[in-house]
């Protein structure tokens, strides 16, 4: 068997890019853990950019890849219900944090849609992408069915959605370290807020209280954002 | 631990049936980990590795968003033309709703006076 029979074969099976998405994460995982934990070093930054590297050099269409990796991507259903062990774990905070939690999820989900119309728009972006990146602090799923009722292209959105989680987590330790905050309920429940599950992976990184509160802003905000978007959004364009 | 993946699915499939059959514009499995809770606050008798299996799912929660990020491979064109500025606006908004968020949570706490123990229970960073 030639090698170009082997690819052949192989690449008409899942495992191949299933296989080629867990040992880029490992990969990336291993690299982040190696650095000190870094935010710069960010798994899925790091490994989104192996796979996507594979897949052009290899010139694998993106169907053909998404056929293994759906089964990673289909966890992603399980692993929000998941995110209930947290909450009932640490229910007794979450219950005295209500008012603070709820004040700070309106003011946060306004923020992060006007912000991201107002500046797209301030640096003449086209109008599609304007309109994706209304919803880019919901989680994708939300984030996309979302677009899809303000006519934006949801394909579009997904991959704004992960850059906004990618940004997020990135950048709430320094921030919130430059501001010298230590309430990590509210780290937390700002990296779930603007930048949904990648965020949350993060704050469970850094405690598991923050990334419970994360976990929570996530599910509310997703809720939040699906309901404020189809009303801002004309508000903004008009 | 087959047990507690299958509790988990099957909150799930009662979330997603729900959110289809009333239409609402939320993903089936906020419902189906709203769900999840209640079952565990009405100290159901579930099975007991479901938290073993939620804990180990959200450990490597990361790996599940890389198929979707992926997708920017479709996307090549407009990052060409638009990808600074679509950069640019995804880091400043992020940075400011993140900013915003916290600062204002914080504040609500500190004013009710429900942040005190948050804050002397951990020191520094990992």
């Amino acid at each position: 068997m030639s090698l170009v029979d082997l690819w052949v074969y192989l690449a008409g099976g899942p495992l191949l890019w299933l296989t080629t998405t867990l040992i880029a994460y490992v990969a990336a995982d291993a690299l982040f853990v190696a650095v000190g934990r870094r935010p710069l070093a960010n798994p899925v930054l790091i490994a989104v950019t192996v796979v996507s590297v594979v897949l052009v050099v290899s010139g694998t269409p993106f169907p053909a890849y998404f056929a293994g990796a759906q089964f990673v991507h289909f966890l992603l259903g399980p692993a929000t219900v998941a995110l209930a062990v947290p909450l009932v774990r640490y229910l007794p905070q979450v219950r005295r944090l209500m008012v603070p939690m709820l004040v700070a999820l309106v003011v946060g989900s306004v923020t992060a849609i006007v912000s991201a119309v107002l500046l797209a728009r301030a640096v003449g972006l086209d109008a599609t992408t304007v309109r994706a990146l209304a919803p880019k602090s919901a989680t994708a799923p939300i984030a996309m069915g979302t677009a899809e009722a303000v006519g934006a292209d949801p394909a579009l959105t997904a991959v704004l959605v992960i850059l906004t989680g990618i940004a997020g987590a990135i950048m709430v330790t320094p921030l919130m370290n430059a501001l010298g905050l230590k309430n990590f309920a509210a780290r937390g429940f700002a990296a779930g807020l603007a930048s949904h599950g990648i965020g949350t992976a993060r704050a469970f990184q850094v405690d598991p209280l923050a990334g419970t509160f994360a976990g929570i802003a996530l599910g509310l905000n997703g809720f939040l954002t699906a309901v404020l978007v189809p009303l801002l959004l004309p508000w903004l364009l008009g | 631990m087959l047990y507690g993946f299958a509790t988990l699915l099957g909150c799930q499939l009662v979330g997603e049936a729900f959110v289809r059959a009333l239409a609402l514009p939320i993903p089936g499995p906020v419902i189906g980990m709203t769900l999840l809770a209640s079952l565990m606050l009405a100290r159901a008798p579930l099975p007991a590795g479901v938290g073993e299996v939620g804990d180990g799912l959200l450990k490597h929660l990361s790996l599940l968003f890389v198929p979707a990020g992926v997708g920017i491979v479709q996307q090549l064109g407009r990052v060409g033309s638009e990808g600074l500025r679509i950069l640019l606006v995804v880091l400043v908004s992020t940075a400011v709703t993140l900013v915003v968020t916290a600062v204002v949570f914080a504040g609500v706490a500190r004013l009710m006076g429900v942040a005190a123990t948050e804050q002397a229970t951990r020191e520094g960073e990992p």
